[in-house]
């Protein structure tokens, strides 16, 4: 049980990087950097970080972007449980059919979000863009952070 | 695994997983209604924006970087041509405020001697943005402004240009807001030329704004500018809004279709100002001699 920190750590920079000012038509693409973190961690080290942890990242969401606390808590608590229920199955999947995982992640994520705004009546569209891009970023994503797991030896 | 003195579990301990999801999102639940009907969650907000908010600054802090190269490292020439063309500018409006403050003193002596209403005095006070970006599906601003800075919700936000929108979430530190573009935002305005009242609602497009409640026979054309009309008391009156594109008329239809673009530099400023209400007792009048 050592290095927190670094979790800790990674998701301070998803959730950065979700605030980082994109060009007007990038913008709608923006990958879920903080699903794409937690989704890993999830999966590396599933007795450690799980639904608790995603409901924590999603809420500290909530209250950066300024929306309804609790929707982004709620999407990534989802995305936790699915994760902790198949993280056996798709731990061993190629990289490309883990990237098609993480399309239905995304998906049911962004589709919670659409949900609960229609519900607390703010207008709002699907996002779609993002399910793209998160799934493409995957490989690297996995990559990168098995790289910092392993430097900083987090188990 | 055997021997080792903090063994990985092979399965997860605790409450099974479906429990914790089921503790979550009825957490989330309770958070969501809480948060969307009272403002009993307004504390827990609060606190949390506080232990986030390196967060957001830490992201705007390339962007300060930048501004405060661009402002330091200028040279001289370019300093001197700003100079000299913002002193035409003063010297331009110095001339048109030059009778301000008669018109105004004269407005409020008509208007003591007609009955009506005292005209609110506001005065506006510079914001800078954060340079982050929100949800693109809503136009929405952080400002470096919060609570401590005396920023309350409902507050107007204009730029040298128009209005821009209004505050709707105030943390101790930052404030969000909505700006008029944002498809949840209506905004009571009046068309310049004929005082005919309305309301403008964003549209969720940064150039565009519609203006759905006109009938058909309304007395509005192409190039009319619609300024606030201070009813709904969060705006003050008289600031530009947006200056109307097209009218469509329909025969058949009720309400005709009319859209209009903003003034405001609704993604180019930096700088904002936050307007309020001012409480200070306007200067006494002199008495006209009898």
């Amino acid at each position: 049980m050592n290095g927190g920190w670094v979790i800790v750590l990674t998701v301070l920079i998803a959730w950065a990087l979700a605030l980082l000012p994109m060009p007007g038509w990038a913008a709608p693409f923006r990958p879920e950097w903080t699903l794409i973190v937690l989704v890993y961690w999830a999966m590396a080290l599933p007795s450690r970080v799980s639904i608790g942890w995603c409901w924590l990242a999603g809420l500290g969401l909530d209250v950066l972007m300024g929306t309804l606390l609790g929707q982004h808590a709620l999407a990534l608590a989802l995305v936790g449980w699915v994760v902790a229920r198949m993280h056996l199955q798709v731990r061993v999947y190629p990289e490309w059919q883990q990237a098609l995982v993480l399309v239905a992640l995304v998906g049911m994520y962004e589709f919670v979000l659409f949900w609960t705004d229609g519900i607390s009546g703010t207008r709002s569209e699907v996002r779609w863009g993002p399910v793209l891009t998160t799934a493409l970023l995957w490989p690297w994503a996995l990559v990168l952070l098995r790289r910092v797991r392993r430097r900083f030896n987090v188990t | 695994m055997i021997g080792r003195s903090d063994p990985k579990p092979l399965f997860l301990r605790g409450p099974s997983l479906n429990t914790r999801l089921f503790v979550c999102a009825i957490a989330s639940v309770v958070l969501m209604t809480v948060d969307h009907r009272q403002n009993h969650l307004d504390n827990v907000r609060d606190a949390l924006s506080v232990v986030l908010y390196p967060v957001p600054w830490l992201v705007d802090a390339p962007f300060r970087a930048a501004h405060w190269t661009r402002e330091n490292l200028a040279s001289r020439r370019v300093l001197v041509a700003e100079n000299s063309t913002l002193r035409d500018q003063l010297r331009a409006q110095a001339t048109t405020l030059l009778r301000y403050e008669t018109l105004e003193a004269e407005n409020r002596r008509l208007r003591a001697l007609l009955q009506s209403a005292e005209l609110h005095r506001y005065q506006a006070e510079v914001a800078g943005l954060l340079s982050v970006d929100l949800d693109p599906f809503r136009h929405q601003l952080v400002l470096n402004r919060g609570e401590r800075d005396g920023v309350v919700p409902g507050q107007a936000l204009i730029d040298a240009h128009g209005v821009m929108g209004q505050v709707h979430r105030v943390n101790p530190l930052t404030s969000h807001a909505l700006l008029i573009t944002d498809p949840s935002h209506a905004l009571p305005v009046e068309v310049n030329r004929n005082s005919l009242r309305t309301i403008v609602r964003g549209t969720g497009e940064l150039d565009r704004l519609e203006l759905p409640y006109l009938p058909n026979n309304a007395d509005i054309e192409v190039g009319d500018l619609l300024v606030t009309s201070g009813l709904g008391g969060k705006f003050p009156a008289g600031y530009p809004v947006a200056i109307v594109t097209a009218v469509t008329r329909r025969p058949g239809e009720r309400f005709a279709e009319i859209t209009a673009s903003p003034t405001a530099l609704l993604n180019r400023s930096r700088e904002v100002l936050l307007v309020r209400p001012d409480r200070t007792p306007p200067p006494q009048l002199e008495e006209a001699p009898q």
